[in-house]
């Protein structure tokens, strides 16, 4: 009963099985590692994970990518609402990572480290 | 006609935020007005609006509707405005000016500062609009972004460690969010909230992915309103960020967070989804509950002045979101009460916190001993805006909390009461001490001299302070002395920590008049509001009987 099911998750599923291990990895990465720049990277790829998630909920069997000629025929079309999601969503986290990336430099002169550990130290942070 | 007001609301402070930068180009001070000029209309139009929608509760109670660009509901993006969002348009219209006025002469300076402010109010109040899940995570992260960008603005290493801290964590929250209107979307094939109503009723609310899709949502707000135990960013960034910046994201942005998760909660999921998930709301009002005890016990424990009301917050939310999880309309009014009331009474204390540090340099319990009698507003204000927050009336914050323990009591959930209980004592422990601290300490205690080596050349500064704050004797000699001073003020530098003592003591004409003024105006208000739980009424009925119809 469960074995059909681990192969169509493997051969049909696959890009599910994908976002979750992107998605994992990532956040593994931003927690465990102390090196600011490694956590940024890490999030990043958690964000892939997610913008993955989307476009493969687009995808349609023999689907086309859907510009549609002026009299309307052809089809099936991929959705493009999925797509248009994604796009801004890569704006967005491009324009985090820049954020972050300025913050850390700034902690970098400021303080000549990159390691979150160090940092709680010098800083206090409990 | 009225429709047109939400994508006004919406862009003007967006489109204004351009101009600090450009202005900045040829006059170096072009920011603070283009900024207040924004603020206002932002303001007037929120109270525009609410006017509105009071009028519209009276006779129809319908939804104020405006579809972005012609293009019509479930394709197209609406900006939805009704009474639960024009209140929260209204506060950050209160809010932004209030927390302007304090800004112009406690900074951070700088036309960058100004753009990011603008861009941030016109973030939140997409957030309090928008009718369209994808959306609101744009919004969320324009509100993120600044937010990270704002607290960073005095450009001290603590301030970015906080920044980045937050960064990270609230990446995650809106990617968690994200994730759950993926789900949503691929149950129902649709964004739109309100057609996601009807949407995910049909797919069934037992549905494995409906539930993960609001598990999902659950958490990244969860993480964006700074709940425990995932509030660890709040403490580091309310701290670090200058005082203006503190107060208004403290006011603002969880308060934004929380209010969309309401709206996702009774628009979207719907009562009916608790219904059929029991479990989920009992979860979430545990967790509530959990984040209440834990964020009152963490505030008890600070010293620091500013930690403490970050901690206040943590406890404070939990209150709001119990009430999500409790599914009463009693409750849920409360909870909107009070996230109003919350954000009024926290800009206050922000403010006030920042006043008696900017004069006075007290940064921490024990360095408040005895200025009462130096900072006779001040200090009314934070004991007065603290009693608030503990829940005693006439306040706000007693009419929120009355109505979520009252709903809590109504739905049998004795639990959530006591804890409520508990944790209002918890709050009177923490605000008696900071009052006690002001009021009945001489100011020359020992506590007071040992710190007074972390903020040296402070006492050189005392007659400055007295007059600054306008009162040491309450008289017009003080504010007269004072108006000079604010005059002036282009010589004022920015404050930056870890000035010389020399500088420091400067500073103490950087606590000008109207900075004081707004700290009282809100704090009577929040003592005025005592008496408004029937115009909240008027405005929410109609949301609530779509809510609970």
């Amino acid at each position: 009963m469960t074995e059909p099911l681990i192969t169509e998750l493997f051969t049909e599923q696959h890009a599910y099985v994908l976002f979750v291990l992107l998605s994992s990895i990532g956040i593994y990465m931003m927690i465990a590692t102390q090196n600011l720049v490694k956590k940024i990277i890490g999030l990043n790829m958690f964000q892939t994970g997610v913008f993955l998630f989307f476009v493969t909920t687009a995808y349609v069997v023999g689907g086309s990518s859907p510009v549609i000629p002026p009299d309307g025929s052809g089809g099936p079309f991929a959705s493009p609402l999925p797509h248009v999601i994604v796009l801004t969503a890569i704006v967005v986290g491009v324009s985090l990572t820049a954020v972050g990336l300025a913050l850390t430099i700034r902690l970098y002169n400021e303080y000549g480290t990159l390691r979150a550990d160090a940092l709680r130290e010098v800083i206090g942070d409990e | 006609m009225s429709d047109i007001l939400l994508p006004l609301l919406v862009t003007i402070p967006i489109m204004l935020a351009a101009f600090p930068l450009l202005a900045g180009l040829k006059y170096e001070r072009a920011g603070w007005p283009i900024a207040m000029v924004g603020s206002l209309v932002v303001a007037g139009l929120a109270a525009l609006l609410t006017w509105e929608v009071y009028l519209e509760g009276q006779s129809t109670g319908e939804q104020i509707i405006h579809e972005l660009g012609g293009f019509p509901a479930p394709r197209g993006i609406e900006l939805v405005g009704d009474g639960l969002s024009a209140l929260i348009a209204l506060l950050i219209g209160v809010v932004s000016v209030a927390v302007l006025v304090y800004a112009r002469k406690s900074g951070p300076q700088g036309n960058a500062f100004y753009s990011g402010y603008l861009l941030l109010t016109g973030g939140l109040l997409g957030v309090a609009f928008t009718g369209d899940l994808f959306n609101l995570f744009v919004f969320l992260e324009i509100v993120g972004l600044v937010t990270y960008a704002l607290i960073a603005a005095d450009r001290s290493g603590k301030a970015a460690y906080g920044a980045l801290k937050y960064l990270f964590l609230g990446t995650v929250g809106a990617s968690l969010y994200l994730i759950g209107v993926g789900y949503a979307f691929v149950a129902t094939g649709t964004l739109n909230m309100l057609d996601l109503q009807s949407a995910l009723a049909e797919v069934g609310y037992t549905d494995p992915l409906v539930q993960a899709a609001f598990g999902f949502i659950l958490v990244g707000f969860m993480l964006k309103i700074a709940l425990f135990p995932l509030h660890t960013w709040q403490p580091d960034a309310y701290t670090y960020a200058p005082d203006s910046v503190s107060a208004y994201i403290s006011a603002l942005v969880s308060t934004t967070a929380a209010y969309a998760l309401i709206r996702i909660s009774f628009d979207v999921f719907t009562v009916d989804f608790f219904a059929a998930n029991p479990l989920i709301a009992d979860g979430v009002v545990l967790l509530a509950s959990i984040s209440i005890v834990v964020g009152s016990l963490l505030a008890v424990m600070q010293t620091e002045i500013k930690r403490i009301f970050a901690y206040s917050s943590v406890a404070q939310f939990g209150m709001i979101v119990a009430a999500i999880g409790l599914t009463s309309e009693t409750a849920l009014f409360g909870a909107v009460i009070h996230l109003v009331g919350h954000g009024l009474m926290k800009a206050a204390l922000f403010m006030g916190a920042g006043i008696m540090a900017t004069a006075y340099g007290a940064r921490t319990i024990s360095q408040y001993g005895g200025l009462a009698k130096r900072a006779p507003f001040t200090s009314g204000s934070i004991a007065i805006t603290g009693l608030a927050l503990v829940g005693i009336p006439p306040s706000i914050g007693f009419v929120g909390k009355w109505f979520i323990a009252l709903g809590a009591v109504q739905e049998g959930s004795w639990g959530l009461a006591v804890v409520i209980f508990v944790s209002t004592m918890l709050t009177l422990l923490y605000v008696a001490r900071i009052i006690e601290k002001l009021y009945f300490d001489p100011p020359g205690d020992p506590h007071g001299a040992a710190h007074d080596d972390h903020g040296d050349g402070h006492d050189d500064a005392v007659d400055g302070h007295a007059v600054a704050d306008g009162g040491h004797a309450g008289d017009d000699g003080g504010l007269t002395t004072d108006t000079q001073t604010d005059g002036g003020s282009p010589a004022e530098t920015p404050i930056k920590p870890g000035d010389s003592p020399e500088q420091t003591a400067a500073v103490s004409g950087a606590v000008s008049r109207e900075m004081l003024a707004v700290v009282l105006t809100l704090t009577l208000a929040t003592v005025a509001l005592f008496v408004s739980a029937d115009q909240f009424a008027a405005m929410l009925d109609p949301v609530f009987g779509r809510f609970f119809q």
